[in-house]
């Protein structure tokens, strides 16, 4: 790029299925669209969703009987009673349309095969007749968490599938993408974003994108957990960073982190959770298979987080695997057979033959649980309107839209990157129709300027100080060990000190190089303060959170506190501030009481006042903490009451 | 566990392609690095590695370091290979690095694969060329699941570029539409949702640009991380293809 400033009516950032999602839908509705991406398209963190699709067609025998309806069920339930539920009520019902719209688009869904079909159910293989009138409709696998067949997928490379779908239809609309392109800063005046600076990843460069809309689709931010992850090397967090930096625009409930229970050991990459789906069991160094007694009904298809605790729990209590990277559990899936693995579980059976030299038909697989998905982001309304700043929108896991609240089930994502795609998109679409560019360029050039100040600033360090990759490492280790799967005051007080003092060294911090172009150690040392402040306001959000919810556990605060807690965490950090500020705002209106999950603990500390108490003038609360006003009126897509005939 | 665990370590001597375009002083050259050998340890590991303690200004591309995203294609002792995936204990104690040919070189092991799959998507046409637009109110179209998973099957290409690094027509002609792009044409041809004509994919496919110009050295079959099926593939398009000229000239 030579050029240092050029103009879009949107601006997406982020190339992933929410981007590209939301960038079909403005650009077919005639506006101009750009995209910059860290990563060619396909190469975004999206391929690598493996086992499926939550959308409820009911189409197979273990689907019968599955809507909406059951599916919002499983979900708020899934998210602890901390997801917003109209948000949950528009994704279940829209879910099936993209689902069908991924079919039109390309997407192999695996088929319903008509007649007698062999599966694995509760470690019991069983012989059910799929109804023929069904036959070649859309195929569904089990996943944890939920009441019926739900997932769509493409064998175990679902995200893959749709990922190339949709990025079709971006060549086919001749949306413009740029590649190797960060987003560094967000151009705007307090209230109102005008777009981002860009730095070129081929040259190093910045450059400022003027938008009338920009939209924040960078993913999760797994990596503030190092190594210990099952997320791309690109899952940095940059966008919840350029978010948290404008100072106003709050991160919501960064401290809702999911662990996925099946990571491979030792390299933590991920291994589906539609193995266990399809039949798959886990068992410790005795081969006994934990579960059963663990969660009676469930088993191995309780949700992610009470699982993730059985099996760490598990391995505290001297049953895990000895090795000298850790210890780790073992997930059979010899009885699912050859023919299985090699088809429907056929990327986990490269996995497994690629990276620890085992053939998962004859061998056990290593696994542990990992940092998998941050179920916390960008703070947005219904319309994917960030809070307190008008024109900046966010879908995917870069946003808490939040239909997870503090967990997700497995293949909600996936789904809700497609779902949200077209929902924002939409309200993006309408939002520059009414929009025209009446930037100030002088802010741009600002925003500019800072950008390569900061980058300078940097090639000038001279002397001693520490690396940028000592940092990073020391906070894999320290947001692994003490923001991790149980939780404690005391080491996340400790965890808040070492990440704050590791702020203090990456103001120290020294780089080895300073080559012109990209430079790849002043490209990851222009991260790293972001990161540290994204660990810092998770382990801070934990240690303030005195309460289980979810994902989020604290041994010193065993029980789910709907007294106290039945709230969604808001984090500013405000230009030249410290410290980040918190505040709470109720997590929306609530249709479906708070109950019991289905699995994991039945205690908990009560509501004290009653439903209607909460809800009255929730929504007004809401936009005291900067929810912005939506296209429709808020509460208008819940279905109130519709569970009721279901429970 | 690789045989490395009961003995000591073995020191690997990786000589790595340098160029930085942007630097004026920058030549191309080759350079020396050597490391232990560690249990599992990847050309993921090894790279970053080099790049955290011994050269900071190393460029390489990795991404979901775990063979799906299709990033890291690079030359390993002369053969495209996915970087991820290439564990050290299948490689001899010195190791040559070189960034893919064909594709256009941003730094050291890095090239842009990105555009030169943006351009073989865009001539190929490679979407659905849908009959009717999508109807939110319908169900799905119905689908034979042995059809899903043939489809599937070329689906699965990651466009991680090592089938057109290894490919003599493709390191000269730069028009050829490649392994890759061959394999995707025929995951259209064969997909029901796509309504073009044997006389539209004639044209796409039946030149020296397209199926023709392969000269059926077939390395990249030997070489694809996900192996495809690459030699059916081309069959199935010349057979089509063929068949669509005696079609022709039936009528």
């Amino acid at each position: 790029m030579s050029t240092d400033l050029i103009s879009t009516d949107v601006l997406v950032i982020g190339g992933g299925l929410a981007g590209e999602r939301c960038a079909i839908e403005a650009a077919a509705a005639g506006h101009d669209v750009l995209i910059l991406s860290l990563v060619p398209p396909r190469r975004s963190h999206s391929c690598a969703a493996q086992g499926g699709m939550q959308a409820a067609l009911g189409n197979c025998v273990k689907a019968e009987g599955d809507n909406p309806t059951v599916h919002f069920l499983d979900t708020v339930r899934g998210s602890d009673w901390g997801a917003d539920q109209e948000v949950a009520s528009i994704f279940t019902q829209e879910a099936p349309v993209a689902v069908r719209e991924l079919a039109h688009l390309g997407v192999p869904w695996t088929r319903v095969r008509g007649g007698k079909n062999s599966y694995v159910i509760k470690g019991q293989r069983v012989e059910i007749e799929e109804h023929i009138e069904n036959d070649g409709l859309i195929m569904h696998r089990d996943f944890g968490g939920t009441a019926k067949w739900r997932a769509c997928y493409a064998a175990a490379a679902t995200g893959h599938a749709a990922l190339y779908a949709v990025d079709s239809e971006v060549v086919r609309l001749g949306i413009t993408v740029r590649d190797r392109m960060e987003a560094v800063a967000l151009i705007h005046d307090g209230g109102r974003c005008w777009g981002a600076v860009a730095r070129c990843l081929r040259t190093g460069r910045h450059f400022a994108v003027v938008s009338k809309a920009t939209v924040i689709a960078t993913g999760g931010y797994g990596r503030i957990y190092g190594q210990y992850t099952t997320n791309a090397t690109i899952n940095e967090g940059m966008g919840a960073v350029i978010a948290l930096n404008t100072g106003v625009v709050p991160l919501g409930n960064m401290e809702a982190v999911q662990f996925h229970p099946t990571a491979l050991a030792p390299s933590n990459i991920l291994v589906t959770e539609g193995c266990r789906g399809d039949g798959a069991y886990l068992l410790d160094k005795d081969l006994h298979r934990f579960m059963v007694e663990a969660e009676p009904e469930k088993q191995e298809l309780a949700s992610r987080d009470v699982v993730s605790r059985h099996m760490k729990q598990r391995m505290r209590d001297g049953k895990g695997v000895d090795t000298p990277y850790g210890p780790h559990l073992w997930l059979d899936l010899r009885h699912l057979g050859e023919q299985h693995l090699t088809t429907k579980l056929r990327e986990v059976w490269e996995i497994c033959r690629d990276f620890v030299g085992l053939d998962p038909a004859k061998d056990l697989v290593p696994v542990q649980p990992t940092q998998h998905y941050s179920m916390g982001g960008v703070r947005v309304n219904k319309d994917g309107q960030a809070y307190n700043m008008a024109g900046l929108f966010a879908a995917g896991e870069a946003a808490c839209w939040d239909m997870h609240g503090f967990n997700r089930l497995g293949g909600n994502s996936l789904a809700e990157t497609v779902v949200a795609g077209r929902i924002v998109g939409r309200r993006v679409a309408e939002f520059v129709a009414k929009s025209s560019l009446d930037v100030q360029t002088g802010l741009a050039f600002a925003a500019t300027r800072t950008a390569e100040q900061r980058a300078a600033e940097w090639l000038g360090r001279s002397g001693n100080g520490p690396s940028v990759y000592d940092i990073r490492n020391a906070m894999g280790e320290t947001m692994m060990s003490k923001v991790g799967i149980f939780r404690t005051g005391d080491e996340l007080e400790e965890a808040v000190a070492e990440i704050t003092a590791m702020l203090a060294d990456c103001d120290k911090a020294v780089l080895r190089s300073k080559v012109p172009g990209m430079n790849p150690e002043l490209t990851f040392a222009l991260r790293l303060k972001g990161m540290l402040r994204l660990a810092l306001v998770t382990a801070r959000g934990a240690l303030l959170r005195t309460e289980s919810r979810g994902a989020h556990y604290r041994s010193d605060y065993p029980l789910r506190n709907d007294a106290e807690w039945l709230s969604r965490t808001l984090v500013r950090w405000a230009v030249d501030a410290d410290e980040p500020a918190f505040t709470y705002e109720p997590v929306g209106e609530i249709d479906l009481p708070p109950g019991h999950r289905g699995y994991g603990s039945d205690e908990r500390i009560e509501m004290r006042e009653s439903l209607q108490q909460y809800n009255d003038g929730v929504y007004e609360r809401q936009a005291e903490h900067g929810r912005l006003a939506t296209a429709e009126a808020p509460g208008s897509r819940l279905r109130r009451g519709e569970w009721k005939e279901l429970v | 566990m690789t045989s490395n665990e009961s003995g000591s370590a073995r020191r690997l001597r990786f000589e790595i392609f340098r160029f930085n375009p942007e630097d004026p002083a920058s030549r191309p050259h080759m350079q020396t690095y050597e490391l232990d050998e560690a249990p599992y340890m990847s050309l993921f590991i090894a790279l970053n590695q080099i790049r955290e303690t011994l050269d900071p200004s190393l460029q390489f591309d990795f991404a979901c370091r775990s063979a799906i995203c299709g990033s890291c294609g690079i030359m390993v002792n002369g053969r495209p290979a996915l970087g991820c995936r290439t564990l050290t204990s299948d490689l001899p104690d010195v190791v040559r690095l070189h960034p893919l040919p064909v594709f256009k070189l941003i730094g050291d092991l890095s090239v842009d694969t990105g555009t030169w799959f943006r351009e073989m998507v865009e001539k190929s046409e490679a979407w659905i060329h849908a009959e009717q637009a999508f109807d939110p109110e319908a169900q799905e179209a119905r689908m034979d699941d042995d059809l899903a998973q043939a489809i599937y099957e070329g689906e699965r290409c990651i466009e991680c570029g090592c089938c057109v690094a290894s490919c003599g027509v493709a390191n000269v002609n730069p028009d050829f539409a490649g392994p890759a792009g061959l394999n995707r044409i025929a995951r259209f041809m064969m997909d029901p949702r796509d309504t073009r004509s044997d006389a539209d994919w004639f044209e796409v496919v039946s030149n020296s640009d397209g199926v023709f110009g392969c000269l059926g050295m077939m390395a990249c079959h030997d070489v694809c991380p996900k192996e495809l099926p690459l030699l059916e593939v081309y069959a199935y398009l010349r057979r089509k293809t063929l068949a669509s000229v005696f079609a022709d000239q039936g009528a």
